[in-house]
């Protein structure tokens, strides 16, 4: 196996008294692809956005490919267009249509020429089924295309990493389904993914390492058989019994 | 009714004696105003935008200090020339430049110190509705822009500014108006601007109502065209109501960039087997529907030549 994309180190961070990770330890290798379970308010969020920067932790350090990220001098930007983002809110850009969305990032931060991002970012509108729609604005699709759009938007990036923050939370539940299935398409792609989700379906039948968060620290982690059929810890058990229920 | 026609005479010998001035002082209103408006514009994004860098806690503090001492400079600059009489700053900038530089320095135009003045006004109004259209954006917006890797001066230019102006267009509209009309206290410096020839042909003629009647209309003209304007433009950036489906276009624009042509991409959500068959679909019934337009045509066309073989076609044609 190459050496692991990311390596989270002793990740700790607070809003002011309230301290939302502790001693966080955590790897991604190639191909991982991993779901972040728990409770609401148990750290899974701020963890992904820790990992790609747009909050900064308060302690400890994220080797990308063996280079620390929150070191001085670190180009940022430059590291964050490697991590792709898919938000819980979409947050597609409200002044541009579908194609110009998934198009300003290649122009802009990689520096592609206008033709060939067009036909970069028309690759995957297809693969996620919005080509059709490439002329439309964000305020005149639905949810669910809006969060295929942004998926289109980071994977037109060519990320070696893609973060998802709770992709279907805010989706109407006949939506759910067509976002999950890109989702789970692109797993079987070999993309590497994080994925911070309610989806138990999902984690239990897509991933390949299921994360069990609690209270700030990561509590279990393990295959999908192993934390679903077999948790070792009782506060796992409790979790997975109020889904059940 | 005697009245009236008198104003119509009144105005008629003002417009005959004086209607080029006017016309000259409608202009030079129009183009300091719309000057003036531009430039204050791009005064208030340079101060909105400076006033809304980001200041981490963790930012080297050279940073923080600089940052500090910018927001404090565009605080005093908004607050001395929004609370104060355009009149007196166009006094006091005019008279003060050569009182301080003891003559050595002074303004040659007029033009120049009229435009400065209501620049820098409209400017001090315009940074605060800058900073407002800025912070009225969605945060997600920054961070989806963050995510794929836009430094913060990209991320303000393609994400945040477009969607901002959009928000401060009425606002710009409104300082546009308002410059138009205020432009008149200009004539405190001597600058021969629409109201400045009312003062003038007034003092000839002593026509006062005749003339401020002119001026009413005029500045209304002006005002009511500049609404009207804006109103396009806002249109204009707000763009269609209505999107194309490119159905068609966008399965010839990606032609080959499917690894199995038959078996579509790997996670395509869709089945492409589905999409190409509906194509397929609709392009035959379309052509169905051509064959059917052309046999209407060719039975019409038998009708009419049908009489002709009769030999009427002379007589109908």
């Amino acid at each position: 196996m190459s050496d692991p994309i990311l390596q989270v180190n002793h990740l700790s961070k607070s809003f002011g008294s309230n301290l939302v990770l502790r001693d966080i330890d955590f790897t991604v290798n190639t191909g991982d692809v991993i779901s972040i379970i728990g409770a609401s308010g148990s750290g899974k969020s701020t963890l992904l956005r820790c990992i790609n920067l747009l909050e900064t932790p308060t302690s400890g350090e994220i080797l990308y490919h063996g280079r620390n990220i929150l070191s001085r001098g670190v180009n940022q930007a430059e590291y964050r267009s490697h991590v792709g983002m898919v938000f819980q809110s979409f947050n597609l850009f409200n002044n541009m249509t579908v194609l110009e969305n998934c198009v300003a990032g290649q122009v802009r931060v990689l520096k592609r020429g206008r033709e060939e991002a067009r036909t970069h970012a028309m690759e995957y509108l297809e693969k996620v089924g919005m080509a059709p729609y490439v002329n439309a604005r964000p305020r005149q699709i639905s949810g669910g295309q809006k969060q295929r759009v942004a998926i289109a938007r980071a994977l037109a990036m060519d990320p070696e990493v893609l973060l998802f923050d709770e992709p279907t939370s805010a989706l109407d539940p006949e939506m759910v389904g067509e976002v999950l299935s890109v989702m789970k398409t692109l797993a079987e792609s070999g993309m590497t993914m994080l994925v911070v989700t309610h989806e138990m379906a999902f984690a239990r039948d897509v991933s390949r390492r299921v994360v069990y968060m609690n209270d700030g620290v990561i509590c279990e982690q393990g295959s999908p058989e192993e934390i679903f059929g077999h948790p070792k810890k009782q506060e796992t058990v409790d979790f997975l019994a109020r889904f059940r229920s | 009714m005697d009245r009236l026609s008198l104003l119509f005479a009144d105005i008629g010998k003002l417009l005959g004696r004086y209607g080029g001035a006017y016309l000259a002082g409608v202009r030079n209103t129009l183009v300091l105003a719309l000057a003036a408006t531009f430039i204050g514009c791009l005064i208030g994004f340079l101060c909105g935008i400076l006033q809304t860098i980001p200041c981490a806690k963790s930012d080297h503090p050279v940073k923080k200090i600089l940052l500090g001492l910018l927001r404090v400079i565009i605080r005093v600059y908004v607050e001395v020339f929004r609370g104060t009489p355009m009149v007196l700053q166009a006094v006091f900038i005019y008279y003060g430049l050569p009182y301080f530089t003891n003559n050595a320095l002074r303004f040659t135009s007029v033009w120049a110190a009229a435009l400065l003045v209501v620049s820098i006004n409209t400017g001090a109004y315009m940074a605060e509705s800058v900073r407002g259209g800025i912070i009225s954006i969605d945060p997600g917006q920054t961070e989806g822009a963050k995510a794929i890797g836009m430094t913060h001066v990209q991320t303000m230019t393609s994400v945040i500014l477009p969607q901002a102006l959009r928000n401060i267009l009425p606002q710009i509209g409104n300082n546009f108006i308002i410059n138009i009309k205020d432009t008149s206290v200009m004539f405190i410096i001597s600058f021969t601007e629409f109201f400045a020839v009312h003062r003038a042909a007034v003092g000839a003629t002593y026509l006062y109502f005749p003339s401020a009647t002119v001026e009413m209309i005029g500045y209304l003209c002006m005002t009511l065209a500049a609404s009207f304007l804006l109103r396009a433009l806002e249109r204009k950036l707000d763009g269609d109501e209505s999107y194309e489906l490119v159905q068609a276009d966008a399965l010839t624009m990606t032609a080959g960039t499917y690894n199995y042509p038959d078996r579509g991409s790997p996670f395509d959500e869709r089945n492409p087997e589905a999409v190409k068959s509906m194509m397929r679909e609709s392009l035959r019934r379309q052509a169905e529907q051509d064959e059917a337009v052309r046999q209407g045509q060719r039975a019409e066309r038998r009708r009419e030549t049908g009489p002709s073989e009769n030999g009427n076609r002379k007589g109908e044609r």
